[in-house]
């Protein structure tokens, strides 16, 4: 029963870890309607950058931190610039397209900036089990994820308080909702856009941040995007408390898959467990858990 | 003055509902199947024919099995290296099971059982839509290579789980296998290909085909209407599917000749195939033909140019080549979001009105 | 015909220019090296490539090349991809005027992939610790060499050194060993031997699949806190060795009762994890470290005159040296093909027969500056796997480094061997093979 209960948690956080990439795609799909597949290269390529410019430059955590934000706002007014502005009013499909073909800028750059080897990311984060838990109630759960799951409320709290109270907030829910309105009251989608990207990024630095302690910062961390897509369809494109709790059912359905019926059937479940645990829930709520109702009208 | 229709008088309904309209299109057409056939296998050497045209030619076929799901009947499917698999894995066990069937056969036979996972697979499209499709489509690529590594039957056994093409041979002339001559292997997979793409043109223009179209455009009116989603979307899939499973046979007992499922038919798969029709253009037979040439030719154009030309290191020309190839990517999608096709298009169309623009 | 040709030259000209680019005065002997310096494996890939170029290099800078005749290293990319990998070879197969001498594809994947083809284009393959380990007999696989060792005496190797532990090969009933590995060709390998063994002396065996990249192993390790297995064997790769260190310390599994294969043993692997990792083992099949006068050679002749292939800095880690090793066994299989035929002109034919008839003494290692950096090795006709020993190695996370903590071991033959020639068998019933005849 124990060892149930450790699963069912060490799934939760897992989740949890998986809801930090799954937030930057549900801004920027929620803000601009484009599937921004390049969310894991962004993870990345923010890690890097943050790694570089702690090694190569020798700078304090928090100077690197500001100058990764930097970078990465400076990155989303370039994508506003150069790839959204002249696609606008395109086909998702086509914008899809795109964010992959800005996955595959970022990844070259990354690699050709800071080097293609593995790059351990020392922040102080606590890592390793959490002595105390595995003591007294021989339940094992990795510090490193407590203080993710930390992260992601105190985020998503702030993203909460950022979109319901500030007035960029506002003007980001009205583009949301309608594009044409919002810009007929005098919104510039322009601004608005760089704003969801820089977010995006900032969010994005945060999950890199997390996975990079986790296992180091190279190439593959741009594939825990495959990881968040399964939370995203279950908790819906559109909704910000979807990311998470999606991420929690997904977390904690493919582990106690993955370990209870894993080994009756061989073992490396947890990939298309998610995927179909998230078709199962499609075929009942074809517009996921949280996202809106899609109306269809001729 | 070449390119005009001037003078072609379609005096009956059969002209008028040629699969090529136009003469020249037909001299072209025929042209381009004559320099197919006659003139590369014997222009071309080893590496080319075999690094780079066979390549191109088993990667059109897949995209255009996705063009036909995706382009035509607007279902975003992520799962095309999957499907590939199927096919690849049925070939496999049919080539070790019923060789007698001869080669071409088998291919055909590993193309409908595809179609028939495809069209299982298909079925949540009836209710899911858009983007949430293509990530359900993911749990088939995941679900099927998973599959194909963990149950011994699919590859005999073996201590690996890696499937090697037993030789075959089709007319007398090897055509599987290490020792089969890079200029038979052309001609088989051409002429696959050649003869899957008139099918495919006939059949997007056809009844089936504007019942796929009609879906795309708007899927509650095109029900309004009468066509039956059920039965066009499932086609769709399992035509595709179809399509997708021979390539998959052959690219996997033709051009590699050895595969495993983790590998060879991973997600990057279904996002290469996907990418090659978007490059080329959605709902185009010549644009899956002109996207598979631009993905595949591309990387290796880059990387020889850099390495061998500019003596650039390996690892920079290798992030250059991707950066290149994003920029491309996006750059091809700014200046026409319709792919290589709609440019080829333009070019017709400018082409008859030459030399009086006005 | 003429025509043809001209197009052709054309063509050439625009794919591969180095063909006409590189015009040599002297014969030169080209040796492909296939990187993989991106992607997701590319912290491995990327110290075994610098030590193969370096080493080769060092040869051209110090001596002129083997015999006086240079070596030109052809790098092409892969990033552990085996459709990469066939282009790479159709590319790089008739490179030079000597064509190329012998592959080393560096991955599993493409190792069966190439495997077919180059006994049909004529080129030898030297898979070294890795690939298809029945081409270890070399009646069925005449180009394929796969020395020092292969994942199935490795996974032999392995239990041998944890009965020993536990006193005895009889001790081992009743125990319980789990695999975590690379969902792969490459992580399967093990399975099967370890299952014939496991039946033998009755210790309970568990596989436990890790799906590409390995990034996330949750589920993997909660499976071994709820089995407890004693041991834990892993063939793990690229990012999947360091995340698995990671996961192993944090549910307090004995490091020492924790064994990765030899490609799961760079400093790159335990660094990341670091306290936590000390006394983590790995397999050895050459020794770590830079303590060998050949290291100074490379030291100042190739980054003395600014032509590393990587940091200095880096010389003497694990895969990087085993780079460096790769590098020996081709240049002394050259040489020893130049002395068989008697010229310097040599052709990939040639070289195979070098590699068949390789043999590197003690005393050659120590006349190359290795002393004791690896066993002696000698390859006949009929075994291409060499001797198939292997050690264990210890990492100090105090120290930051390996230690070699006991001597070579033999495979179990009695359990190998027949696994060997059963596979090899087999793929000579599937692709119609039929076996010379070794004297």
């Amino acid at each position: 029963m124990i060892f149930f209960i450790e699963v069912v948690l060490s799934g939760l956080m897992a989740g949890v870890m998986y809801s930090l990439v799954a937030l930057g795609f549900v801004l920027i799909f929620k803000a601009s309607g484009i599937f921004n597949f390049a969310q894991g290269v962004m993870a990345l390529f923010a890690a890097l950058t943050l790694v570089g410019l702690m090694e190569k430059f020798g700078m304090p955590i928090w100077l690197a931190i500001i100058g990764t934000i930097a970078v990465m706002i400076a990155l989303a007014w370039a994508i506003e610039r150069f790839m959204l502005r002249p696609l606008v009013n395109q086909e998702p499909i086509i914008l899809f397209m795109a964010t992959i073909g800005l996955a595959y800028v970022l990844e070259g750059m990354g690699d050709i900036l800071w080097g293609s080897d593995v790059k351990m990311l020392d922040l102080g984060i606590p890592q390793g089990a959490s002595d105390w838990m595995l003591d007294s109630f021989d339940i094992y759960i990795e510090k490193l994820e407590i203080f993710a799951a930390a992260t992601a409320a105190v985020m998503v709290t702030f993203l909460a308080i950022f979109f319901q109270k500030t007035r960029i907030g506002r003007a980001l829910r009205a583009v949301a909702d309608d594009h044409q309105a919002a810009l007929s009251v005098g919104i510039s989608l322009n601004t608005i856009w760089v704003i969801v990207w820089s977010v995006a990024g900032i969010v994005a630095l945060v999950a890199g941040i997390m996975w990079g302690s986790k296992s180091g910062v190279q190439f593959s961390l741009s594939l825990i995007a495959l990881k968040a897509l399964p939370v995203l369809i279950l908790g819906g494109f559109t909704s910000v408390p979807g990311a998470i709790i999606g991420g929690m059912i997904i977390g904690v359905g493919e582990k106690v898959a993955e370990i209870y019926l894993g080994p009756i059937i061989g073992g490396a479940i947890e990939n298309w467990f998610a995927y179909m645990l998230a078709l199962a829930f499609l075929l009942f709520r074809p517009q996921g858990l949280f996202g809106e109702r899609i109306i269809e009208r001729v | 003055m070449i390119y005009r229709e001037t003078g072609q008088f379609k005096a009956n309904y059969q002209d008028d509902q040629a699969l090529f309209p136009i003469a020249q299109d037909r001299y072209v057409i025929l042209a381009v199947l004559l320099v197919t056939f006659a003139v590369v296998p014997l222009l071309l050497n080893q590496y080319w024919l075999n690094a780079i045209l066979l390549p191109f030619l088993i990667y059109a076929l897949a995209a255009l099995g996705l063009n036909i799901l995706t382009g035509y009947c607007g279902q975003l499917s992520l799962g095309t290296g999957a499907f590939m698999a199927v096919g690849a894995f049925s070939v496999f066990k049919l080539m070790t099971a019923i060789p007698e069937l001869g080669f071409i056969p088998l291919v055909i036979l590993s193309g409908l059982i595809t179609a028939a996972v495809g069209t299982l697979f298909g079925l949540p499209s009836l209710r899911i839509k858009g983007f949430y499709l293509a990530v359900a489509t993911l749990a088939a690529q995941f679900f099927l290579i998973w599959l194909f590594n963990k149950v011994g039957w699919f590859f005999n056994y073996n201590a690996t789980g890696m499937i090697t093409s037993p030789p075959m041979t089709l007319f007398g002339v090897i055509v599987t296998g290490p020792s089969a001559d890079p200029v038979a292997k052309y001609y088989l997979v051409a002429g696959f290909v050649a003869l899957f793409a008139l099918f495919a043109k006939n059949i997007t223009r056809g009844r089936i085909g504007r019942n796929w179209m009609a879906i795309r455009d708007m899927d509650i009116a095109a029900e309004l209407i009468g066509v039956r989603p059920l039965i066009a979307k499932l086609s769709a899939f399992a035509v595709s599917s179809f399509y997708v499973g021979m390539a998959g046979a052959l690219y996997f007992a033709v051009w590699l000749g050895s595969a495993e499922p983790t590998e060879a038919f991973d997600i990057n798969q279904s996002f290469l195939v996907l990418f090659m029709i978007i490059i080329g253009g959605l709902g185009s037979v010549l644009g899956s033909f002109l996207g598979a040439a631009f993905m595949v030719t591309m990387p290796i154009l880059l990387k020889n140019i850099m390495v061998d030309g500019l003596g650039t290191d390996t690892a920079l020309a290798a992030h250059i080549e991707i950066i290149t190839i994003g920029v491309l990517i996006i750059g091809f999608l700014i200046v026409e979001p319709h792919g290589l096709a709609r440019l080829w298009r333009i070019a017709k169309e400018k082409m008859r009105l030459w030399p009086f623009p006005h | 015909m003429k025509i043809r040709k001209l197009t052709k030259t054309i063509l050439a000209a625009l794919l591969a220019l180095p063909l006409i680019s590189g015009v040599a005065t002297a014969y030169e002997l080209s040796i492909p090296s296939f990187d993989y310096r991106t992607g997701p494996y590319a912290p491995s890939g990327i110290p075994y490539a610098n030590g193969f170029a370096d080493y080769l290099m060092m040869l051209n800078a110090r001596d002129g090349g083997i015999n006086g005749s240079k070596i030109v290293v052809v790098p092409c990319e892969t990033g552990y991809n085996t459709k990469k990998g066939v282009e790479c070879y159709e590319n790089v197969k008739n490179t030079g005027e000597s064509r190329s001498l012998v592959i080393h594809p560096l991955s599993t994947g493409i190792t069966y992939q190439l495997i077919p083809k180059t006994s049909v284009d004529l080129i030898p393959i030297h898979s070294m610790g890795y690939g298809r380990t029945s081409a270890a007999n070399g009646k069925v696989f005449p180009w394929v060499f796969n020395f020092p060792v292969t994942y199935w005496d490795g996974a032999a190797i392995f239990v041998k050194y944890i009965a020993e532990k536990e006193g005895g090969l009889d001790q081992l009933k009743g125990k319980k060993i789990a695999l975590v590995y690379h969902n792969s060709a490459y992580g399967k390998e093990p399975i099967r031997t370890l299952e014939k063994i496991s039946e033998k002396y009755g210790f309970e065996f568990m596989a436990l699949p890790v799906d590409h990249p390995g990034q996330e192993q949750k589920s993997t390790w909660l499976q071994i806190r709820k089995e407890r297995p004693d041991w834990v064997l892993m063939w793990g790769w690229g990012v999947m060795n360091q995340v698995a260190i990671k996961e192993a310390a944090s549910i307090r599994f004995p490091m020492d009762h924790f064994i990765g294969v030899w490609w799961s043993g760079n400093e790159s692997d335990v660094l990341p994890a670091g306290e936590d990792a000390h006394n983590f083992l790995a397999g050895a099949i050459h020794a770590p470290g830079a303590n060998f006068p050949l290291f100074d050679d490379i030291a100042k002749h190739v980054y003395g005159k600014g032509n590393g292939a990587g940091e200095k800095d880096r010389i003497g880690e694990v895969t990087y040296n085993r780079g460096v090793l790769a590098g020996v066994y081709a240049a002394e299989a050259i040489r020893t093909a130049m002395k068989i035929h008697g010229t310097n002109k040599v052709t990939p034919v040639m070289v195979r027969d070098g590699y068949e008839n390789l043999e590197i003494s003690a005393g050659r290692w120590e006349e190359m500056g290795l002393k004791g950096f690896a066993k002696p090795v000698k390859i006949t006709c009929d075994n291409h796997a060499g001797s198939r020993q292997a050690a264990i190695m210890q990492w100090d996370a105090n120290a930051k480094k390996w230690n070699q903590v006991t001597d070579y071991y033999d495979t179990m033959n009695d359990v190998v061997d027949p696994l060997i020639e059963a596979d090899s068998k087999q793929y000579a019933a599937e692709n119609s093979v039929v076996p010379r005849i070794c004297n």
